[in-house]
């Protein structure tokens, strides 16, 4: 079977417009979750992870002068243009790509009769700008979304269908989702506190990233990063509750961890989904537990970036990457004190050590779980 | 009282998409939750939305609604106690 | 691409007011005037008794309806039945319903029981939970079916022991507009899997 490395990455987000910037903001244990007075979004404050618009066209501005894209559209272009940038070596035209987003333009739906309101419109916007042959394909798989697009490159690298597959990430903090999340009542009113006692509630993000993952060992930087298992199973239990014995997650977890050839004792440390709902983080405490992993350090980084969504779970795996690349660790933001019925071992203080293994593990909305052990293997 | 209840069994029916049940199978004390009516979390969430809504009745704590959703008849209850509409 | 050698066991589609099975028109109503009454006329027919159905959105009806045509009398499916599934227009359906609900800041009130629906994956949650399926789902959206892209990934699924079967398809809904293709795709079965005869069984 041929092996999947995650070559490079970028990382557009409230905390920075590169992997890198993102990464001295996580050093810092600063937050992009800020009070929110925008009344396009909710008539009242909240608090979520803004991506500020005037930064973007500044940014958007160095690659483009065409200012006619959507919010979303310039955060994705851009998260690909850099890459691209970064790796003279990497041709798309010869890459396959999967657009990993749950809503896309959805902020374009209030509008009447915008096409740009059809998820299937971003995919022709970055064929039309990258002046592609085919027209990407969009994963929507709700939460899991960006882990799950990671696994499908790896699977089709494998299959040999490509030898390299661009994986692109986006999502919008909306007030179409931020109602539907405030419906559930689960959108909570101070910056969101994963594992913690006192969680009230998810805080939403937007942000947009890029992936390179590649067949060839050559392409790697400094250390050999690659992604070794992956699995996806359902709870076959709610459409929106996540399940009290955390079956999907368990199942997940056990199928990655056989795939790599490993078992829980090799993982380092897990970067897990951590939205900080009550029953959410409950699900993940219980699944690591009958996992063997109560142990193992693990973090969220929902306090850093807030729930993005489509994008989500392939920066929190691009982030594992550079905790690979680098050997730290980052803390858990938002943390104080343990708030779930099973023992975990949550990350209080950013700390530099040795690791190996990542485990990247999400869930999503109609029972879906995702796990990918990611490994510095050179 | 009754009319309230009868009204709720109604609204319940349609809101929450019972297509299965007819109001006269739902006992005023019968609960909703649980061997009940079988409903569930998102029902629980959509009675909170019903609340508000129909008798302008917002719970400062959802996980009020445990109590209130006992039943029709606790529910009919409540509303009565603190509807605004 | 090497492997195993994979059948389309059973194949549905709903379209035009007539559903298929195995090519075999088993129910026809053009009469329905909404697509509810399509969908609850057909569940009537199946003589289904699952009360989750009625709460579904008008997308989940469709692809669920789909999903016990191919699995009627199936004995081969277990619980690592893996789900890929794919349409054109995504949840728009739902999502036009939910934004109705928050149109007016006067009368907001978003519906936590549309909102749910609001994700195109939903589908596959429930047809999991129907048939206590605990595998790998993905829903791609695509401008049509691709057959190709969707009969590769399936096979992936198998030959790497992810899945030992997969329910695969399209199904699509926009306003009102519906097409639906589901196959179950197994070791077992008389139509050989190609990407040619999963397109021409999709367009006939």
């Amino acid at each position: 079977m041929r092996k999947v490395y995650l070559a490079d990455d970028t990382i557009i987000s409230p905390l920075g417009f590169s992997t890198e910037e993102n990464l001295q903001n996580l050093r810092n244990n600063s937050t992009g979750i800020k009070e929110v007075l925008d009344d396009s979004i909710w008539p009242s404050v909240f608090y979520g992870a803004l991506l500020d618009n005037d930064s973007l066209s500044d940014a958007w501005g160095s690659f483009s002068n065409d200012s006619d894209y959507t919010k979303l559209e310039k955060m994705m272009l851009l998260s690909v243009s850099k890459l691209l940038k970064q790796n003279p070596s990497l041709n798309i035209h010869k890459s396959g790509i999967i657009i990993s987003t749950t809503k896309g333009n959805i902020d374009k739906l209030r509008e009447k009769n915008n096409n740009k309101a059809y998820l299937g419109s971003i995919a022709v916007t970055i064929q039309d700008y990258f002046k592609l042959e085919k027209t990407p394909t969009i994963l929507s798989n709700a939460c899991i979304s960006g882990g799950l697009a990671l696994a499908i490159g790896k699977r089709m690298i494998q299959s040999a269908l490509f030898d390299d597959i661009i994986v692109i990430g986006g999502d919008l903090l909306s007030e179409f989702t931020l109602s539907g999340f405030f419906s559930f009542q689960a959108v909570s009113p101070k910056p969101c506190k994963p594992f913690c006692k006192n969680r009230t509630g998810i805080s939403l993000g937007e942000a947009a990233a890029a992936a390179w993952l590649s067949s060839d060992i050559k392409n790697s930087k400094r250390s050999v990063i690659e992604i070794t298992g992956d699995a996806t199973a359902n709870d076959a239990n709610h459409i929106s509750g996540p399940s009290r014995t955390g079956e999907g997650l368990y199942k997940s977890i056990n199928k990655a961890l056989k795939e790599a050839a490993l078992s829980s004792n090799h993982i380092d440390f897990i970067t897990a989904h951590g939205t900080a709902t009550p029953f959410n983080d409950e699900m993940e405490a219980i699944a690591f537990n009958r996992s063997g992993l109560k142990n193992t350090p693990i973090n969220s980084l929902k306090g850093y970036y807030g729930h993005t969504l489509g994008a989500s779970a392939l920066i929190e795996s691009i982030i594992a990457r550079h905790c690979l690349l680098n050997n730290e660790l980052f803390a858990s933001l938002g943390f104080e004190e343990l708030g779930v019925s099973q023992p975990i071992n949550v990350i209080t203080t950013n700390s530099n050590q040795t690791i190996h293994r990542v485990l990247k593990t999400a869930s999503g909305f109609g029972g879906c779980n995702v796990a990918l052990i990611i490994e510095k293997t050179g | 009282m009754a009319e309230l209840r009868e009204e709720l069994k109604e609204k319940i029916i349609e809101q929450l998409s019972l297509e299965d049940i007819e109001i006269g199978e739902i006992g005023d004390d019968d609960p909703l939750f649980g061997d009940g009516l079988g409903l569930d979390s998102i029902d629980a969430l959509e009675l909170i939305v019903l609340l508000e809504k129909d008798y302008g009745i917002k719970l400062k704590d959802p996980k009020e609604g445990k109590a209130i959703f006992e039943s029709v008849g606790v529910m009919a209850d409540y509303i009565s106690k603190h509807r605004t509409k | 691409m090497s492997g195993k050698e994979y059948y389309i066991s059973n194949f549905c589609t709903i379209r035009n007011g007539c559903v298929f099975k195995n090519g075999k028109l088993i129910y026809k109503d053009i009469t329905s005037e909404s697509l509810k009454d399509f969908s609850k006329n057909i569940y009537k027919f199946m003589e289904l008794n699952y009360s989750k159905f009625h709460k579904m959105d008008e997308l989940c009806k469709l692809g669920f309806l789909a999903s016990e045509v191919v699995l009627q009398n199936e004995e081969n499916v277990d619980e690592d039945t893996a789900l890929v599934f794919s349409n054109r227009a995504s949840s728009l359906d739902t999502d036009r319903k939910h934004q109705h609900t928050i149109e007016d800041r006067e009368q907001f009130f978003p519906s936590p029981a549309i909102f749910v629906y609001t994700l195109p994956n939903i589908i596959m949650g429930e047809i999991s939970i129907r048939n206590n399926m605990k595998s790998e789902n993905a829903f791609f959206v695509t401008e049509t079916f691709q057959p190709h892209f969707i009969s590769n990934y399936s096979e992936i699924l198998m030959n790497t022991g992810k899945a030992s079967s997969v329910i695969c398809g399209w199904v699509d809904l926009d306003s009102n507009k519906y097409d639906v293709f589901l196959a179950l795709l197994s070791t077992k079965g008389i139509r050989r899997l190609t990407k040619e005869e999963l397109s021409k069984l999709y367009n006939q």
